[in-house]
């Protein structure tokens, strides 16, 4: 399953960071982080609780990167 | 400017104006060190902040950090030079993180700014549908609520926010925002209209018939949001490249700052360690890769923006890199070089026939009038006027060879030269080239009509546009015969032909081409959307053209191209070409002047301020270069 999360970040170094973040965490087959557009992507591994992954991936992102946000909806 | 942006600002200001102060103020050693740490951490304390999480999570070697240390050094360099009475720069430090946060802030609101910019071109999201009440009055809804076959109501100035069908009223649109296209298009109703269009002149009614996560404008926006995450093999060296690059030049850093001291002392100099240690932190300064890691994203995110705009979609960085590329372009005939409908394009009447071309029209047409042929359309659409049905009685259809009919009582036979044979009639050859209709009335030959499939205006064009834009090669593949196919190809000035394809053999042609060619070159395959997903995914890069309204194509091509013009491709080869080059020039410039300065700075001729100009400077440069991706050729697009 694959979805698009708004995001905020300011430059495109942390956004290669929060990618690199995004990726390590548990549930998580792939993650890309635009910066233009502001968006992540993320597709989940099967049987994943996207909720729970997602407040994860937004932990680990918080560690590289203490100002960004990520918009779940 | 966001808020954030205005904070940075305000900070920027006051930490300048602070520092004009200081410098008139007099003091010395901790004193001057507190006075100065006030504009110090007015203006970077969010840097040393970030540095220090850094640090703690395990995230060393990003930019702050390098800002963190070199400024932190320099300040203590100036305190050590202060406790030893000479004279401390202070101000050093402090307008390093000044710098710093200049081109942070002249980046974010350069970035900023092409998004919107961007976005703008893009602005094809309908807010709303509106639905005709009970009372006739008319309501605004979430266009995602509209069901299939509800009929919406746009009023001119709106945006068309479902594909449908026109069923009352008649207007023009403006597709500029699709297809680039300035010139308005007129429907009326029956006709099929697509979802962000602008409806200029008149009231439309509109039966739709997708819903709204189908339509058209959803497709688009959600292919343009998407493009992005295909990065482009430069982008991901960029981001492989920082990896390693930032470790290895904190290292060097640090090298420097401790192995010329050390062998210094070893060999009974003075070890000079504070010379050393303020060389070190300017390499630091000037090292930081800002510059390529913030301009090659902004590059190909204006590119993909710069030909949105001019109706080129390019589903992600990496097509855009191929796209420049290119050296093969394999055309589909059909719908790609031609317009893919057919068209009379001469009228013959033998000696034989008394009456004019529009006479011999006629008993075409009205012998064909109940096939469904599209030779027998084009026939029709030909005459033009309306036909009395009842006047032609006793058709026959010859499967294979064409139609015997009564019209007004004149025996009319219609069909190919197999008819003609077959009624025992001598035949003209045709000089053209195309399908030909032969006519008998009353049992003698009387004339030929000629029937093709029309070329594109700007096909011709296309072709030589692609061959200035460095494609080596174009070939053409068709199901049609030899004949039409050599003569299209002639009068385009393709390099190549095959004809008589079934669709299986197309992806064969392809899959032989794609063995011919080098290393690194790119085949293109054109088509138009309509059957050919196998060739379309099997190419390098595959193109869809006149893409408006078929989902089918969109989502199997890597570029697509939104109205029928041949030229466009051409154009997306330019535009491509001219974001690589930026890239280019901002890789090459950004390490070459970092290389130069770090040089100068390891053996000290290179001072901060030289530093600062490497990091802020550069980056500003590379990212006004960067921009220049957004502008399309002007001539060619309405963006």
């Amino acid at each position: 399953m694959k979805k698009t999360y708004k995001i905020e970040v300011d430059c495109a170094n942390c956004a290669l960071k929060m990618e690199e973040a995004a990726k390590k965490v548990e549930g998580v087959l792939e993650a890309t982080v635009s910066f233009m557009t502001q968006k992540m992507k993320v597709e989940f591994e099967e049987n994943a609780d996207v909720d729970s992954v997602m407040k994860s991936v937004l932990k680990a992102c918080r560690k590289v990167e203490s100002d960004c946000e990520i918009f779940l909806d | 400017m966001t808020k954030k942006q205005k904070k940075v600002l305000y900070r920027i200001i006051l930490a300048a104006v602070l520092m004009i102060v200081l410098h008139f103020v007099p003091a010395e050693g901790w004193v001057k060190l507190c006075l100065y740490l006030v504009p110090y951490l007015v203006i970077g304390y969010d840097i040393l902040r970030k540095a220090f999480w850094g640090i703690i999570h395990g995230e060393v070697f990003d930019e702050n950090f390098l800002m963190a240390i070199a400024t932190v050094g320099a300040m203590i360099l100036a305190l050590y030079t202060e406790l030893n009475g000479g004279e401390g720069e202070f101000a050093e430090g402090v307008a390093v993180m000044l710098f710093y946060q200049i081109g942070e802030l002249f980046q974010s609101v350069a970035v900023g700014r092409s998004r919107k910019n961007i976005s703008a071109l893009m602005d094809i999201r309908p807010d709303y549908a509106n639905v005709e009440g009970e009372d006739g009055k008319l309501e605004q809804v979430d266009p995602e609520e509209v069901e299939i076959g509800a009929v919406i109501v746009v009023l001119p100035g709106e945006k068309i926010p479902i594909d449908g069908i026109v069923t009352e009223g008649s207007s023009s649109l403006n597709t500029s925002a699709l297809t680039g296209e300035s010139v308005p298009r007129e429907v009326s109703v029956g006709q099929e209209v697509i979802s962000g269009c602008v409806n200029t002149t008149g009231l439309l009614k509109i039966r739709t018939t997708k819903e709204f996560g189908e339509s058209t404008v959803s497709k688009i926006l959600d292919l343009v949001e998407n493009s992005g995450m295909k990065k482009a093999h430069t982008e991901n060296f960029i981001t492989r490249f920082a990896k390693y690059y930032t470790p290895a030049v904190c290292y060097s850093a640090l090298a420097l700052a401790v192995l010329p001291p050390v062998v210094n002392w070893l060999a009974g100099n003075d070890s000079d360690w504070n010379v050393w240690l303020f060389r070190a932190l300017t390499f630091l300064v000037i090292s930081c890769p800002c510059a390529l890691v913030i301009s090659i994203p902004l590059s190909f995110f204006g590119g993909i923006g710069g030909a949105s705009s001019c109706g080129i979609l390019v589903k992600g960085s990496n097509y855009l890199e191929n796209l420049a590329r290119t050296k093969y372009v394999v055309f589909d005939k059909t719908g790609t070089l031609t317009r893919g409908v057919f068209e009379v394009t001469a009228i013959c009447p033998s000696s034989g026939f008394d009456g004019t071309e529009e006479g011999l029209l006629k008993y075409a047409a009205y012998a064909e009038c109940y096939s469904n042929h599209p030779i027998s359309k084009s026939l029709r659409e030909a005459f033009g006027e309306e036909i009395d049905r009842t006047k032609v009685t006793d058709v026959e259809e010859i499967g294979g060879h064409g139609v015997k009919a009564l019209v007004d009582g004149v025996k009319v036979a219609a069909g190919n030269a197999r008819l003609m044979q077959q009624l025992g009639l001598e035949w003209e050859e045709s000089i053209g080239v195309g399908t030909v209709v032969h006519l008998a009335v009353n049992d003698r030959y009387a004339g030929y009509i000629l029937i093709a499939d029309v070329i594109k205006e700007q096909s011709q064009k296309a072709i030589a546009a692609l061959k200035a834009a460095g494609v080596r090669r174009t070939v053409m593949l068709t199901g049609d015969n030899r004949t039409i196919a050599e003569h299209v190809a002639g009068q385009l000035g393709v390099d190549e032909v095959k004809s008589e394809l079934l669709p299986g053999d197309k992806v064969t042609a392809v899959e032989a081409l794609l063995e011919q060619k080098k290393q690194g070159e790119m085949l293109v395959f054109v088509g138009d959307g309509v059957n050919d997903a196998p060739v379309l995914s099997r190419a390098d890069i595959g193109v869809a053209m006149g893409a408006m309204g078929s989902d089918a194509a969109i989502e199997a091509a890597d570029v697509v191209l939104m109205d029928d013009d041949p030229l466009k491709l051409a154009l997306a080869i330019v535009i491509s070409g001219k974001c690589m080059r930026i890239v280019r020039e901002n890789i090459v410039f950004a390490l070459a002047v970092k290389a130069i300065c770090l040089v100068l700075g390891a053996v000290g001729i290179a001072n901060m301020w030289i530093a600062i100009f490497a990091d802020v400077g550069v980056m500003v440069i590379a990212v006004l270069n960067a921009i220049r991706c957004l502008k399309g050729p002007a001539h060619f697009c309405a963006g």
